[in-house]
């Protein structure tokens, strides 16, 4: 009897995020090898146009799990809905993609149905009928396989990058609509919103030049400021940058701040960190500078510069006007 | 507000790790740290006092080593500490950790409980959550600004590409706290004086391990990542370096 992999796909507002084709890859790619179905299901009001949308996947069925009460995410709202869901259909696996609003519920879930979530996994392993969550610990610098205890259902969310949203495959499948089951809901949320004008779009940005904590102090940003002058480039920075208000929080590139993917990321005393690097992981090419050979950023570099940050950028700079007169 | 503070203490962030021998875990030969976030939580709380009055409230789970990031709490400013001690509280899973801390902390009736985001060592993000389910509270995660109101609080979630949300919520809540929400104090010397007569109350394991059950996750084995990335290392002095890069981003990527 094949088991069940549930993926819950997220909307926001109506609209598909389309982060969920990555974690239905995921799920397709692990069903393949474990001889499993999947199956998809989308929470809200309103979501006929999402549920159409991952239809045309290669899954067995799409759930729309609908109620006007779910119109607006509260955890409340989608943990009872989903609860009377899950239990109802008794998936083995349930997936989810790591977003903010999976990290606000998702335990949630899993805890109310006596059940784990591994969260933020980079991937699995399926090996001899024994399934396994690939996490990073310690902000990168290990990686651990994690095991689930226990008959299901299990509970997993994937980070960003994990899977490749474009290699879902596609197909037909029905779409059923389900009433969702409601409960008290104790939050009363209001439309996000986004703080200030973005004066500056980094996600436009060809090239950028990014400090972290290794900058050491405000007034050492100049020095990667005339890097970024130089090359034609912005200037953005790791969330402790911004935390500490060396420069606006619209500078942040990370996963509370911007995803970008330009030409060249040039990381100025970055070490690496999980939340960071998966804002700009999709990069063309990226340059490291780090005095701490062990920095995790330089898994993801193409090019590594063990050094003294505070030497070689000044030098580069330089360098680069030489070429860019 | 009676606020409850769920504080960790996790590896340096720039110590040299390494694994140990069954390569399940670290050996434990680092320096530690409070926890980041953790640090943003406390002091979310403690200007939540400062502001409305009340009393703050830290607890950890750990050995005896975790001790250190109670006495720092209570050197800022926090008025009593729960040290929830034993070896064994780090084999926890995350569901574990929050049955011990709901246990510990049954006859206490506090308004708030804040736990950091997430640890800068599992990462999970998990606890708080976790802890708001078994207690049966409202919760609200990543959160960037809090006010008291009548009847409840308002907070401000921090969602992903600068979006933000205000929720109104209930008392009691369990809210995990974004770093940054505001600026970390220093402890002050009359602080650290003073942190050694506040109360630090001792939790031994015995004493929560009714209240737990058996491990959901477990950790089957722990090791560097595979390098999946080909990266060139460019050596030499500041100046043979900046003339390489050059000649890379000329030639090769050509960006310049």
């Amino acid at each position: 009897m094949a088991e069940t992999i549930l993926v819950l796909v997220e909307q926001r507002e109506g609209k598909l995020n389309r982060v969920s084709f990555e974690t239905l890859a995921g799920a397709q790619a692990l069903a393949k090898q474990a001889g499993w179905t999947v199956e998809a299901a989308v929470v809200g009001n309103n979501i006929a146009s999402v549920a159409a949308e991952i239809a045309k996947t290669a899954v067995a069925k799409v759930y729309a799990i609908e109620d006007k009460a779910l119109e607006q995410y509260t955890p409340d709202g989608f943990v009872a809905a989903l609860k009377a869901f899950i239990e109802g259909r008794k998936p083995k696996l349930v997936l989810l993609p790591h977003t903010y609003q999976v990290r606000d519920f998702a335990p949630k879930l899993a805890a109310s149905l006596g059940a784990v979530l591994v969260s933020d996994a980079v991937g699995y392993k399926y090996e001899g009928g024994k399934l396994l969550f690939t996490r990073q610990m310690f902000q990168g610098k290990f990686a651990a396989d994690v095991s689930l205890a226990g008959e299901g259902p299990w509970f997993a969310s994937f980070q960003t990058g994990a899977f490749r949203g474009d290699q879902v495959e596609g197909g037909e499948a029905a779409v059923e609509q389900v009433s969702a089951a409601t409960g008290e809901i104790r939050t009363k949320p209001e439309a996000p919103f986004q703080e200030a004008k973005q004066a500056v779009d980094l996600s436009q940005a060809t090239i950028i030049v990014s400090v972290g904590r290794g900058i050491k102090e405000q007034k050492n940003i100049e020095i990667a400021k005339a890097l970024a002058d130089a090359l034609g480039g912005e200037i953005a920075a790791s969330r402790p940058i911004c935390d500490a208000g060396w420069l606006p929080m619209e500078r942040q590139v990370g996963s509370s701040g911007q995803t970008v993917s330009p030409k060249l990321y040039l990381a100025l005393g970055i070490s690496g960190a999980i939340q960071h690097i998966v804002g700009m992981k999709g990069s063309r090419n990226i340059i490291a500078i780090n005095k701490d050979s062990e920095a995790p950023i330089f898994e993801i570099a193409d090019v590594a510069v063990v050094g003294n940050l505070f030497e070689i950028v000044p030098a580069l700079t330089e360098e680069v006007k030489k070429v860019r007169v | 507000m009676k606020i409850l503070v769920c504080m960790k203490q996790v590896p340096q962030k720039d110590a040299p790790l390494k694994l140990n021998e069954s390569a399940t875990w670290i050996r434990e030969d680092v320096g530690y740290e409070v926890n980041e976030p953790d640090a943003y939580a406390l002091e979310e709380a403690l200007r939540q006092k400062e502001k409305n009055g009340g009393e703050v409230v830290v607890i950890t789970a750990g050995p005896a080593r975790a001790q250190q990031v109670l006495r720092e709490a209570l050197a800022k400013g926090a008025d009593r500490a729960i040290h929830l001690e034993d070896d064994r509280f780090t084999t926890l899973d995350a569901f574990n950790v929050a049955r011990a801390v709901a246990e510990a902390i049954k006859d206490e009736s506090f308004d708030l409980i804040f736990t950091g985001l997430q640890s800068d060592d599992f990462g999970y993000a998990q606890t708080g959550v976790l802890l708001a389910q078994l207690l049966g509270w409202a919760h609200a995660t990543i959160i960037m600004h809090l006010e008291t109101k009548d009847g409840g609080i308002r907070v401000k979630r921090e969602l992903e590409s600068g979006f933000f949300q205000y929720v109104d919520m209930p008392v009691p809540s369990v809210l995990t706290i974004q770093s940054g929400i505001n600026k970390l104090r220093y402890a002050t010397l009359i602080g650290i004086k003073q942190a050694k007569n506040k109360p630090l109350r001792k939790v031994s394991f015995d004493e929560v391990s009714g209240a737990l059950k058996p491990n959901q996750l477990a950790i089957e084995k722990l090791y560097i990542p595979q390098k999946t990335k080909k990266t060139e290392v460019i050596q030499g002095s500041p100046q043979e370096v900046a003339k390489k890069l050059v000649a890379k981003l000329r030639d090769e990527l050509r960006v310049l």
